[in-house]
């Protein structure tokens, strides 16, 4: 592994990881709160990738990134108000199934107005090209504009709750609800601001990710499992947890798609002899990067065998 | 020694039980004589199987609490079994299973993969369950794709049913007798099933899904309970896998173990209704109906069905079950007569209002997917022109009229839902009190 590959992959994994942080924080905060599973947590974010792509085509990006999430986080807001708290009564397994259909009903709709296949929502000219080169490798600038955006959102976000007044309800009322309702505060509505910014935080993730990866209709449900991922390793509820297993996943991923070594080739190396007659060698000559997509799941199980509350949770069950 | 009965029951059903499950015998037995073109036979052996997962699925979600995305997992590992089992009975030297017990086979392989799968995801319940299923589902699926030599990559692994000896002189090449094997199977697991939700398991299985501290107090463990309830609903989803396998003669992994399938176990489950024990056979009937008939019929079918889930959900969590048995209960205390108008008036909000969805659905993916065969729509009997405003005024419209009319009729049908439903309270306060 030479030195280039490493700082490279590095830097990957680390934009990367943070783009899960985007979804994932959004994700853990709503948990946290409502004790929702938002299913459909990463349909807001193809909704502000595709929203984004519209809005860039008649005005372009720069506007796109501020309009996008804040339309996705209304969307999200009145999908709380009107279809989530109707069901809030019935307890958290309706809750969960109905953000299920409305994640099935979001992928329909944008397949309906979008298409099917991919849309070409391309990179600004400001942020095309490599931001530097190193040992003639190029880092491009959209990843590093995922880490910027993403690294600003935290700071926004630890700020709003640590350091104003509606976030300190909002702490308030993530442990003690009904003394918050009854101080007067209105908890319903914060539940629904809570809801609909990490919505739209799954939206800017969206407007960032969408151009830098692919905006097509199977994006929420390929990164759907590995946010899930992400908040049981990190710890249900926990925000700096997710931020490690954030890292910890887009880390894993970066490097493992990349590297080709097996299990045969390295048995070969201490000078065994490993053939297609071999017991096992259809698991002997799967490479690392053959088995990269399973890696996040894998984690997850070992995690749940060893460690059940995650990294940094506090929650047993 | 006869208990005071602890739990909730519909006296109808105990009364009737021997007649229900003798209707439920022979609508299985005479099915194919009244509906006898190929397609009704095709759709019933499909309704035959998804029966059975479809109950196994509710041991967990209903029975149990625990609300899974991975059941296709179980099915789908257990018709991956099954179907190598055929294969290897059909060759020279091979274990001879004869087809008939190819099922349970495949049940025996959901009950090995449930209880090393189950043994992590079980160990949560709640949401943390869920997520768990959902990431293992997610793992089953692509590590299927990565080990083409048992799952057959791509193309899947094909099989052929008709080997061996025969049994009872059938040899179950023609559809008609895979049919009624496959409907022998689902009434003995059906049966099986209920039987389990009488056992002492099952029993704490509610209790654990109820209020799992107090289950803890009394000193069961729930773990426990649930890995042993997770073992057995895996065992009878590789029934349905298995029998799946025979049908189809064909299994892809790309299908048969994807998270798509296991959330379509999960909706139909919930549609026909959860809380009750006959809820996902319903369940099972309306998801062959859907995915055959619907899906002919248009191509906007999973927007339908989505947006049905969603309703439903809001509406009536429990189901279509638990609609069917709130009306029996207005029926037997003879207060459903006040209620006709109401529902007529339900009727036909819903129809306009599904009308002109339906038309303005129609109508966007006709702009979207047969842009080249023109601007006409051939729409219940009218032309619709998607290039001009008139046909999407007026469709909103429709969609407009039929959602206020809706939302009046619901408004005066409650008053008098929650009137009947409170002189009901009251006549059996009366009878207690007599």
């Amino acid at each position: 592994m030479n030195p280039e590959f490493l700082v490279i992959s590095l830097l990957n994994g680390v934009s990367y990881g943070l783009l899960l942080f985007m979804l994932s924080s959004g994700l853990t905060l709503i948990f946290s709160m409502m004790g929702v599973l938002n299913f459909a947590h990463t349909s807001f974010y193809m909704l502000g990738a595709y929203f984004a792509y519209s809005i860039s085509k008649a005005v372009g990006f720069w506007p796109a990134l501020f309009v996008a999430p804040l339309l996705v986080g209304a969307l999200g807001a009145v999908f709380e108000r009107y279809s989530l708290r109707r069901v809030h009564k019935f307890g958290h397994v309706p809750e969960l199934l109905v953000t299920f259909g409305l994640s099935y009903l979001v992928l329909e709709l944008v397949q309906l107005v979008w298409g099917r296949s991919t849309v070409p929502y391309g990179l600004p000219t400001q942020l095309q090209g490599p931001l530097f080169t190193l040992y003639g490798t190029q880092f491009p600038k959209s990843r590093s504009f995922i880490m910027l955006v993403a690294l600003l959102m935290l700071l926004s976000v630890w700020l709003l709750l640590t350091r104003t007044r509606i976030g300190l309800v909002i702490q308030a009322a993530l442990k003690h609800p009904d003394m918050v309702e009854a101080l007067g505060h209105n908890v319903p509505r914060v539940f629904m601001l809570v809801f609909g910014g990490g919505a739209a935080l799954a939206g800017l993730a969206g407007v960032i990710g969408g151009n830098t990866y692919i905006t097509e209709p199977a994006m929420a449900a390929s990164v759907g499992s590995i946010v899930f991922v992400v908040v049981v390793v990190g710890g249900m509820g926990s925000l700096a947890g997710a931020f490690l297993a954030s890292l910890l996943i887009g880390l894993l991923q970066t490097f493992a798609v990349a590297l080709d070594w097996s299990l045969a080739g390295g048995l070969r190396s201490l000078g065994m002899a490993v053939t297609d007659q071999t017991f096992g060698y259809p698991l002997l000559k799967l490479t690392i990067s053959q088995v990269a997509p399973i890696l996040p799941y894998l984690l997850l199980v070992l995690m749940l065998i060893f460690r059940p509350k995650g990294l940094l949770g506090t929650r047993e069950d | 020694m006869h208990a005071p009965s602890t739990h909730y029951r519909f006296q109808p059903l105990n009364i009737g039980r021997f007649v229900l499950w003798s209707l439920f015998a022979l609508a299985l037995a005479v099915a194919p004589l009244l509906f006898t073109s190929s397609l009704a036979l095709t759709m019933l052996s499909q309704i035959g199987y998804l029966i059975i997962i479809c109950l196994s699925y509710n041991i967990l979600l209903g029975q149990g609490g625990m609300l899974s995305f991975g059941h296709a997992v179980y099915t789908g590992l257990g018709s991956f079994i099954a179907v190598h089992a055929m294969n290897m009975a059909a060759r020279q030297g091979g274990l001879q299973v004869p087809l008939v017990l190819i099922p349970a086979v495949g049940g025996l392989a959901g009950l090995v993969f449930a209880a090393v799968l189950g043994f992590v995801t079980t160990r949560k319940s709640g949401t943390t369950f869920a997520m768990i299923t959902l990431g293992i589902g997610e793992l089953v699926a692509s590590m299927a794709l990565m080990f083409p030599e048992f799952f057959g990559g791509e193309g899947g692994i094909t099989s052929d049913r008709v080997y061996g000896a025969k049994f009872l002189g059938l040899d179950f090449g023609p559809q008609i007798q895979v049919y009624y094997l496959i409907a022998v199977y689902c009434f003995v697991c059906t049966g099986l099933m209920f039987a389990f939700t009488g056992t002492p398991l099952g029993r704490m299985l509610n209790a654990v899904r109820d209020n799992p501290e107090r289950v803890e107090f009394i000193g069961y463990n729930t773990q426990r309970v649930r890995y042993f309830s997770f073992i057995i609903a895996g065992f009878f989803a590789g029934v349905g896998g298995g029998l799946a396998a025979i049908n189809f003669e064909i299994v892809t992994a790309a299908d048969s173990v994807s998270v798509l399938r296991s959330g379509g176990y999960l909706l139909f489950t919930f549609l026909g209704g959860a809380t009750f024990f006959f809820g996902p056979m319903i369940g099972a009937v309306l998801l062959v109906f859907a995915s055959v008939l619907l899906s002919e019929l248009t191509k906007a079918w999973l927007l339908y069905l989505g947006l049905a889930f969603l309703v439903m959900v809001m509406y009536a969590p429990g189901g279509i079950a638990s609609l069917v048995m709130m009306n029996l209960r207005v029926l037997r205390f003879g207060r459903f007569k006040p209620l006709l108008p109401g529902y007529a008036a339900l009727l036909v909000g819903a129809l306009v209002a599904l009308a002109g969805a339906a038309a303005v659905i129609e109508m966007l993916y006709h702009v979207q997917l047969n842009a080249a065969l023109g601007p006409e729509l051939p729409f219940l009997g009218l032309t619709l022109h998607v290039d001009r405003a008139m046909s999407w005024v007026g469709a909103v419209l429709v969609l407009a009229v039929g959602l206020a009319l809706l939302e009046a009729a619901r408004r005066r049908f409650m008053l008098r839902w929650s009137a009947a439903q409170e002189a009901i309270e009251h006549q059996l306060r009366m009878k207690e009190s007599a």
